[in-house]
């Protein structure tokens, strides 16, 4: 039951976080969802997963949403969606029907027919799953260098001071060759 | 109605992706997009687990739940940087605008 009630709260939190009017307060609501699926997922048994998702859903996503909004501006763009949000609001309430009765149904059907071997997490990571845990180093890697790709600022190396030297000489060659010249038809006459 | 722990994470499951799917649809901010991604990871999150648990292996569930975890806060930060470099070098964050960008 606290479970259900849990879930509950987070589905009206995660509605309320794409209905909102203001990006800073969509992401705040996000990491209420954030933090009422780690309660979840504690509440199943799953204490480690619990603590990550806190840490890093709850945490650091947020404060990488509030840091993009603080740069990007506070504009949510919702007056005319892209699809009406009637028929949006119809199409979202029949998938999630279509996928909870399919999922219940399949979950009956298939309760006790599978029983996995219950292994303590870091053999079931290191042993079981090595190559997933590969695969996360893989992304984790390729994910800081495309952020630090996407966020450097390219600057020509001919930017600000240097870039000013350059052109005042650039304008005195041209003067003294404009004064030379000047200079060779006096002298010539 | 005496519902399982497993039938009840999957129509919290189903909630959640239904929301997700609905902030898809009408969101036209780029960072709002993300947004709802992440609410729909947060979805297979919880259904991975809580089939794990079902199935009798929680440590299998978290093992699976993990990678979908860095995957999606991956797909988090990557998005974020590029609707900043976006905003930076457009000036908008409404997909319906960068749709119609050309060169």
């Amino acid at each position: 039951m606290p479970v259900l009630l849990l879930l509950l709260v987070a589905v009206v939190f995660a509605v309320q976080a794409v209905r909102s009017g203001s990006l800073l307060a969509s992401a705040l609501w996000l990491a209420g969802v954030s933090a009422l699926t780690a309660t979840v997922l504690y509440l199943f048994g799953a204490a480690q997963l619990a603590v990550i998702e806190l840490s890093v859903g709850t945490g650091l996503v947020t404060v990488l949403f509030v840091l993009a909004i603080n740069i990007a501006g506070d504009d949510p763009l919702t007056p005319h969606p892209l699809v009406p949000k009637g028929l949006a609001a119809g199409c979202c309430l029949l998938v999630a029907g279509v996928v909870a009765w399919m999922a219940l149904s399949s979950a009956s059907a298939a309760a006790g027919t599978f029983r996995a071997a219950d292994l303590p997490l870091a053999q079931m990571l290191w042993q079981r799953r090595g190559l997933d845990m590969l695969l996360q180093v893989v992304l984790i890697f390729s994910g800081v260098l495309g952020m630090l790709g996407l966020l450097s600022e390219r600057r020509s190396p001919l930017d600000g001071g240097l870039a000013e030297e350059v052109a005042e000489g650039r304008d005195r060659d041209l003067q003294r060759l404009e004064n030379q010249l000047h200079e060779k038809p006096e002298a010539g006459q | 109605m005496n519902l399982s722990p497993l039938s009840v994470a999957l129509v919290g499951a189903a909630g959640l992706l239904g929301a997700g799917f609905y902030g898809l649809l009408i969101s036209r901010n780029l960072i709002k997009i993300v947004l709802a991604l992440q609410i729909l990871a947060k979805a297979a999150l919880l259904a991975l687990v809580a089939a794990g648990q079902a199935a009798g292996s929680i440590a299998l569930g978290q093992s699976l739940a993990l990678t979908v975890l860095v995957a999606d806060t991956l797909v988090a930060v990557v998005g974020i940087a590029l609707g900043v470099q976006v905003r930076r070098r457009t000036g908008t964050l409404d997909v319906r605008e960068l749709s119609r960008l050309k060169g």
